[in-house]
């Protein structure tokens, strides 16, 4: 990723003609200034992250008078022996994959429909980015609400002679109706970062190529997307994980039913570290979430270096 | 209300048009059908949930039909909400909604603000090895580790010695506290105010924490803003979290109180009125906020990509 390349450049340059004395209080200085954040990041995130590997081999439960035992790799024999496991692993893959591209997409085009300088573009901005700053249980209850068999979606479908499903209730249609108001949720938010990337990009590349003739498509093709290459990068890592971490809809629509067509590994990681109170079973769930989100950003880690070492 | 979004326009590339061809013309009346047409697909929705919380669920459901779906008529009254305040304790729900947001992003705006100025201004050992380890972390989701810190805080002792963090305050505040991403973004701001101010302000004697305290973080005002926007956000919206960590109806914020509707049901069928009610209740002040400061919450959006 390149933040971490970004902050290596801005190294704060050596202080010149100080004293040893002064370097050392600087120090002492710095360090108390760092403890509190580092001492949170210890406690609440690195040992976290190391205890997933822990417990995963274990059979810690959440509450439990005895002490977790070492099993060796029981929970994850039993975790790929569960079919529920594959289904929710292929249902955070396919929800995924669907999300990636389809609202980066809409979020390119947003962008670019509110990008000129028109009459009431400030307007159909803040009408786009209103659900960003909707709590997703909300709008999860409210598309809960839409989705009913006679609800308002039903209903405005068959004005149109169009007999809706039970959306929600098919497992064929459950996980499509999800992706549907993640995608209405959250595309303001990348609207907008897509926005701000298209600002980087100097008018005066527009007039020359409208000077050369270049078609709307052609100025498209060969100055607005090669000069959103960082912003899409952005993009695509964000909208990944987060569409790896889908749970809250999940919960509060379907509880991963029906017949196990929208549970994800997040929500199989919830009902048996917390409800069924299995902690080390949940810690191998979170371990094979945790590889995949880790594989996704290497490997988009991985093309983007590519690029930069071919220019 | 819109014009406080003039900030991404300000320096909107305008693409030149040929101006007076018919062929634009229509295209631009394409355009702007398609721009109207897409306000509805987002502004409708929201525009039910409240209009309906007003409604008793049996017109709610007799005004699907028409435009009255998305208006105020028929048997309006606030029946909903002084209905879902039998069923649910809202105002502990949002003083402890408020209360958690509020001390997560003081508290942050500290310990982030202070990490990111001692890596960014004061020379030490090891510096770049702890930036590095705070950008490496900021891939990690947190819901990866979520069960494992369910497990981790119930282990850990509490300020009081007794075991476990669970059903608290403090584990609704304290895990997250400490941000990567809000280091390094205060730690991108810092950089880019001018380093001779603090080698004046060393002459006059002033201390590395006078520096931080008096000089930089009085110019790092855009920096907050950013950084208070996107820790409140979360903070208010936490559902997973708090939902696992916290038992007492006391200590509950506003997004898990939600669950109290699962099963509720009126008198025909969920109370779907009683829902919209309080739906809207937890969204419209995040709404209010957003349309008062829109200019600091899309910058600050915004700068959350320009470095990728």
């Amino acid at each position: 990723m390149s933040v971490v390349e970004a902050a290596e450049h801005t190294a704060p340059p050596v202080v010149r003609g100080r004293s040893h004395k002064r370097n050392k209080r600087s120090t002492s200085v710095a360090l108390a200034m760092l403890v509190p954040a580092a001492v949170l990041m210890v406690v609440f995130l690195i040992i976290p992250i190391f205890l997933t590997f822990g417990l995963a081999f274990t059979n810690a439960r959440l509450i439990s008078p005895v002490p977790a035992r070492f099993v060796g790799l029981d929970n994850f024999v039993r975790l790929f022996e569960n079919e529920t496991f594959w289904r929710s692993l292929l249902n955070t893959v396919v929800f995924t994959i669907v999300i990636v591209p389809v609202q980066s997409g809409l979020a390119l085009g947003l962008a670019l429909l509110v990008n000129a300088k028109v009459r009431g573009t400030n307007f159909f901005r803040t009408v786009y980015f209103l659900p960003v700053v909707t709590s997703m249980v909300v709008v999860s209850m409210l598309w809960l609400f839409m989705y009913q068999p006679d609800g308002l979606i039903n209903v405005l479908l068959a004005k149109v002679g169009i007999t809706g499903p039970d959306w929600l209730g098919d497992p064929n249609t459950a996980l499509f109706a999800i992706i549907v108001l993640s995608i209405w949720q959250a595309v303001g938010f990348h609207m907008v970062i897509w926005l701000s990337g298209l600002q980087t990009i100097p008018g005066e590349l527009y007039e020359a190529a409208s000077i050369d003739g270049a078609s709307k498509w052609q100025q498209f093709a060969h100055v607005t997307w090669p000069g959103l290459r960082q912003t899409s990068i952005f993009i695509l890592i964000t909208i990944t994980i987060a569409a790896f971490s889908l749970f809250t809809q999940v919960n509060i629509m379907t509880q991963g039913g029906p017949l196990d067509s929208t549970s994800t590994l997040v929500y199989m990681a919830v009902f048996t570290g917390f409800q069924q109170q299995q902690t080390g079973y949940a810690a191998a769930i979170s371990l094979v979430f945790f590889a995949l989100v880790l594989t996704v950003s290497l490997i988009q880690r991985y093309l983007t270096r590519d690029k930069e070492a071919i220019r | 209300m819109s014009d406080h979004l003039a900030h991404v326009a300000d320096t909107t590339t305008t693409e030149p048009r040929t101006a007076g061809s018919r062929d634009n013309r229509l295209s631009g009346a394409l355009v702007m059908a398609l721009r109207v047409l897409l306000c509805l697909v987002f502004g409708l929705p929201l525009v039910f949930m409240i209009v309906s919380s007003f409604k008793p669920d049996t017109q709610i459901f007799a005004d699907l039909a028409s435009w009255s779906a998305f208006l105020p008529v028929g048997d309006v009254s606030l029946a909903n909400y002084t209905g879902l305040m039998d069923r649910v304790p809202f105002v502990t729900f949002m003083v402890n909604s408020v209360f958690i947001s509020v001390c997560t992003v003081v508290l942050g705006l500290l310990v982030n603000s202070m990490a990111a100025f001692a890596l960014s201004r004061i020379e030490f050992r090891g510096q770049k090895v702890v930036l590095g380890i705070v950008l490496a972390t900021l891939i990690v989701p947190f819901e990866t580790m979520a069960l494992p810190l369910l497990w981790w805080v119930n282990t850990i002792p509490y300020f009081d010695g007794s075991q476990g963090w669970l059903d608290t305050y403090a584990v609704q505040i304290i895990p997250f506290l400490a941000n990567a991403f809000s280091i390094y973004l205060f730690y991108q701001y810092f950089d880019s105010i001018p380093k001779e101010l603090d080698e004046a302000a060393t002459v006059d004697g002033a201390g590395w924490f006078r520096i931080y305290r008096s000089i930089v973080m009085p110019l790092s005002g855009p920096a907050v803003a950013t950084v208070a926007i996107l820790t409140f956000l979360p903070a208010w919206n936490s559902y997973l979290w708090p939902l696992m960590v916290v038992q007492s109806e006391s200590l509950r914020p506003v997004m898990v109180g939600i669950d109290y509707f699962k099963q509720a049901t009126g008198s025909s069928g969920t109370a779907w009125g009683q829902i919209m009610a309080y739906a809207t209740m937890i969204t419209v002040p995040v709404l209010a906020l957003f349309i008062g400061f829109q200019r600091a919450f899309i910058n600050s959006i915004a700068s959350s990509g320009v470095k990728g």
